[in-house]
């Protein structure tokens, strides 16, 4: 494999010399060099953010106001509340498509595609991608299935608005609710164009992963970021198919008249000629993507966190192999746990049990991650930057939210809390502020690298503390409405007098969530700003050991000037001493990859 | 103007934060400009760390002393008992576990703050520490796992054994219908294909199928405490889910399949109304609705416990108020009540 990838890198750099003539197009819009197509789905991905957490504040305020009238949502919503009152179909859409836009745009697209894209050929030692050209396509097929999906919330009789999962019936007729016309058309079309996106980007990731590694950069001494980024694109090839296939079929039930998930339907005064279809089928293919997209959105940010905390620890990770060994692990569990999502569907009883088994195991992987995550800061000498903040906020609410998976993973448990708000804080805390904080950790982390200015560090440190204080004040309390028996997406809980005690907890989630929201406003600050006006970045400002520090700050074509540096050791030297206590670069407590060990030194870890 | 009012209150806001970082920034004129954490960073930063394990015990601590009344009373099914006492366990442990996992690491992140004097140790990797966090987890996980199996092998086992009342449990956008089986306790075939509105044959029974004459068609869920009751749950346009939160029972409602779920009630609806919790909790919601009176709005009339059937899958515009109250009686007042219901048949006769 290296004597490919090194021929590779040996023909790369004799071309080096005459330069591509790059117009503006080129060099910003239709990119194919990895740095600038990591660019554009960040910010594609915190435009699409923006979007879905102003969707977020609308509807809970709605929650804890009910019914009651605001200026601003007549003023964005428009016919949706007349005199100002949020009208409960346009409730629906808002939950659905915030679920949508988070999940699929904000936190695979704007993560996943931003840090794959950036990190992999920088840190695995290659010039680019294996082919720019997919990974170019792939950011323009996402850019049009956000232009669509964003086109969507324009349509006369609303977007989507079956909930961010779009079962069928509800998403398959149209005289069910208004949302399933035109709305749910370009929701699955902006699906379907998403599924390709991903897949040629996960594809492109792999390749690279495997062929393009410079010399001497084997498997175990990859950083764990690339090992997290290379099991994520694995996991997407994997499911985000299968997806495809859900979409597809719904738009046949849909638009042809065939009955894959339709049967035994009367509605509206006239029985429907559906017959023989299951929404269970559609559930199960839905659900084989939809539980592994929670992994292919945390596994990336789990990356990131081991990386980020082993630099600003000045500390090797914990236990190197067996964090690799866990992401394998859930990554392979990930993709046979998807029915527990399902245990009162309806399906076989029996099936739940077989989940529930599969389920609780993978909390094996993640408490060694959790315990090795804790271990890596013991005795360190913890540099508190941003973006270490964020990586040990990540810990502390990926611990929270992971916590109560034992009662959702468990069928029996799950009956009475199954589709409650229990469920909405359990995966917000879990996969929505863990990867969030793992996306904001990593902007921090490689602002840098990306825009080769410093991002504010007292701006990061305000918007931190802010973040994190709100984002247990919305998410703990909602446990509580969710053990109280409170349905999630209810439009208003005033039609339960048994609900009414919980008024003032939907009050102080929403302070919260608002307060929460205007931090965000500082980071869309310090992040404008700090493009154009951020202090210049030194070479290599956190002092890390890995390869995409050794490029020049300035972005260049091929990523380095010469050839490509061949790497001697992992990425985790910090602090690392000979046998007399001294470091083995005196006076610096990080040995660079490019580094080749010294006489007598011992290669630790692979 | 609104939305021109918010811009510009935007706008200000972030003039305002601009300012302050200038400050900010302008009162650390001695400090490197690097952007990269100081000694004062890790030091601040440190503490507030420690300041914020505080933080999260504090917001535990509160919500529970203010939010664990607003929790469900005690289950009223017989299997409700096991599920209560396998929550609490696993409730038991996620306590321990989070407690002592948070105090880890926000205390290392506070403890271990960076100094320029301090020396980070190199310690990769130890075999037996990394052992022991996957071997106790494997434990704990497995007896979880054996109880909860055990227990959803038992709720999931639906059979005709101690002479169960069978009920099917239809559901529409956006109300529930009960059907009680009758004296044969066999519920007749239907078919949405048999619905005839014109008749009054709304959850399309077969009118040819003998079981179905006695079936009892009605709005409101009775149930006679301490037997078994055997659900089977319809929907006739999209999925559904009937959620019975008091007695710890939950089931999909899905269109083209018959799914089932099973408990016998142990608590009627007049004992459960005299439970101190539930005491305390009219109270205090009546205190609120009184409080709402008193501002004029509606929606306010004092409210009296009892148990209810909610839908808990998104059906469209108005799932938020798509329920069916649920009476759970002595045998005896069931027995008249039933008694006094017209059956499907009868209905059928007087409609022609």
């Amino acid at each position: 494999m290296s004597v490919t990838a090194h021929a590779h890198v040996e023909d790369h750099s004799d071309d080096h010399g005459h330069h591509h003539k790059e117009t503006f197009v080129t060099k910003y819009i239709f990119s194919q060099d990895h740095k600038m197509i990591s660019k554009q789905y960040l910010i594609t991905g915190l435009i699409m953010g923006f979007i879905g957490i102003m969707m977020s504040l609308l509807f809970r305020m709605q929650l804890a106001w009910p019914g009651e009238a605001f200026p601003i949502f007549e003023a964005i919503l428009g016919k949706w509340a007349p005199g100002g009152v949020m009208d409960a179909d346009v409730y629906l859409a808002l939950v659905t498509i915030h679920g949508t836009i988070m999940v699929f745009f904000v936190l695979t697209a704007g993560l996943s595609g931003t840090f794959s894209n950036l990190l992999i050929p920088l840190q695995i030692g290659a010039r680019d991608m294996a082919s720019g050209f997919l990974n170019m396509v792939s950011y323009w097929l996402f850019f049009v299935s956000s232009v669509i999906m964003v086109i969507s919330l324009f349509v006369e009789a609303g977007p989507a608005a079956a909930g961010w999962t779009v079962y069928p019936p509800l998403s398959a007729l149209p005289m069910a609710q208004p949302g399933s016309g035109m709305g749910m058309t370009l929701w699955l079309v902006a699906m379907a164009i998403f599924i390709a996106s991903s897949l040629l980007g996960s594809l492109n990731y792999i390749v690279t992963v495997i062929n393009l590694r410079t010399k001497g950069m084997s498997m175990t001494r990859l950083p764990l970021t690339i090992w997290a980024f290379f099991v994520t694109a694995i996991i997407g090839v994997i499911s985000f198919p299968v997806l495809l296939s859900a979409a597809l079929l719904l738009i046949m039930d849909r638009s042809f008249g065939t009955s894959f998930f339709l049967s035994d339907i009367f509605i509206q005064g006239e029985v429907l000629h559906y017959q023989g279809g299951s929404p269970v089928l559609y559930e199960h293919l839905f659900w084989f993507l939809g539980h592994p997209e929670v992994y292919i959105v945390i596994l990336p940010a789990m990356g990131m966190v081991s990386e980020i905390m082993a630099v600003n620890s000045r500390k090797p990770i914990f236990g190197y192999r067996a964090m690799i060994a866990s992401i394998l692990a859930i990554a392979f569990l990930s993709t046979i746990v998807w029915g527990h999502h399902m245990f009162i569907s309806g399906m076989n009883p029996f099936l739940g049990s077989v989940f529930t088994f599969t389920t609780l195991l993978i909390a094996i992987p993640s408490a060694v991650k959790a315990f090795n995550w804790i271990t890596t800061l013991w005795k360190g000498n913890l540099q508190l930057n941003p973006g270490m903040l964020f990586s040990i906020g990540m810990v502390s609410t990926f611990i929270s939210g992971g916590l109560t998976g034992i009662i959702l993973g468990d069928s029996t448990l799950d009956i009475n809390v199954h589709d409650t708000y229990f469920v909405v804080a359990h995966f917000h805390l879990v996969m929505g502020i863990s990867a969030l904080y793992g996306l904001f950790a990593g902007v921090y982390h490689w602002f840098p690298k990306m825009f080769g200015k410093m991002m504010n560090k007292n701006l990061g440190y305000v918007h931190f503390w802010i973040t994190a204080v709100c984002s247990y004040g919305v998410f703990f309390p909602m446990h509580f409405v969710g053990m109280a028996g409170v349905p999630r997406r209810y439009y208003e809980n005033t039609a339960f007098p048994m609900f009414d005690d919980l008024t003032d907890i939907q009050v102080l989630m929403t302070v919260f969530a608002l307060i929460a929201a205007g931090a965000q406003l500082i980071f869309a600050f310090n992040f404008i700003r700090s493009i154009f006006y951020g202090n210049k970045a030194v070479q290599n400002p956190w002092k890390s050991t890995s390869l995409e520090w050794t490029t020049p700050v300035e972005h260049i074509h091929g990523n380095w000037p010469g050839a490509i540096p061949e790497v001697h050791r992992w990425p985790y030297d910090y602090s690392k001493t000979d046998d007399n206590g001294e470091y083995i670069i005196p006076g610096q407590d990080y040995v660079p990859q490019t580094m080749p060990l010294y006489e007598g030194e011992e290669e630790l870890q692979h | 103007m609104t939305p021109l009012l918010t811009i510009v209150v935007l706008v200000l806001v972030a003039i305002a934060i601009w300012q302050m970082t200038k400050i900010f920034e302008l009162s650390q004129i001695r400090a490197s400009n690097s952007q990269v954490a100081s000694e004062t960073d890790n030091k601040y930063n440190g503490y507030l760390m420690f300041a914020f394990l505080i933080f999260l015990y504090g917001i535990t601590i509160f919500s529970f002393w203010k939010y664990s009344k607003v929790l469900l009373p005690e289950a009223a099914s017989e299997h409700g008992g096991g599920y209560d006492s396998l929550m609490a366990l696993s409730f038991v442990i996620i306590f321990i576990v989070q407690t002592l996992t948070q105090f880890l690491l926000h205390y290392f992140a506070y403890k271990y703050r960076g100094d320029r004097e301090r020396k980070a140790l190199f310690y990769a990797d130890n075999d037996r520490l990394e052992f022991i966090w996957t071997i106790i987890p494997v434990i704990v996980l497995a007896g979880l796992i054996l109880w909860g199996l055990y227990a959803w092998t038992n709720i999931m086992d639906i059979n005709d054994e101690d002479d169960p009342l069978t009920i099917e449990l239809y559901a529409q956008q956006f109300n529930w219908t009960a059907r009680y089986a009758g004296n044969d306790n066999v519920l007749g075939d239907a078919n949405v294909r048999m619905i005839d509105i014109d008749n009054a044959n709304i959850l399309g029974l077969d009118n040819a199928d003998p079981n179905a004459a006695d079936d009892i068609i009605v709005k409101e869920l009775h149930l006679p405490v301490g037997r078994k009751v055997n659900f089977k749950m319809r929907s006739q346009d999209v999925l559904h889910s009937a959620y019975m939160p008091h007695f710890r029972a939950q089931m999909n409602c899905v269109p083209g399949m018959i799914t089932q779920f099973s408990f016998t009630p142990t608590i009627t609806t007049a004992e459960m109304r005299q439970n101190p919790d539930v005491v305390d909790k009219v109270k205090r919601v009546n205190g609120i609705r009184a409080e709402k009176a008193a501002k004029g709005m509606d929606n306010t009339d004092p409210w009296e416990f009892d148990y209810i059937l909610l839908c808990n899958k998104i059906c469209g515009k108005s799932h938020y108020n798509m329920q069916m109250k649920i009476i759970v009686e002595t045998e005896e007042e069931y027995n008249a009540w039933i008694a006094s219901q017209q059956t499907f048949g009868k209905s059928m006769a007087s409609a022609q």
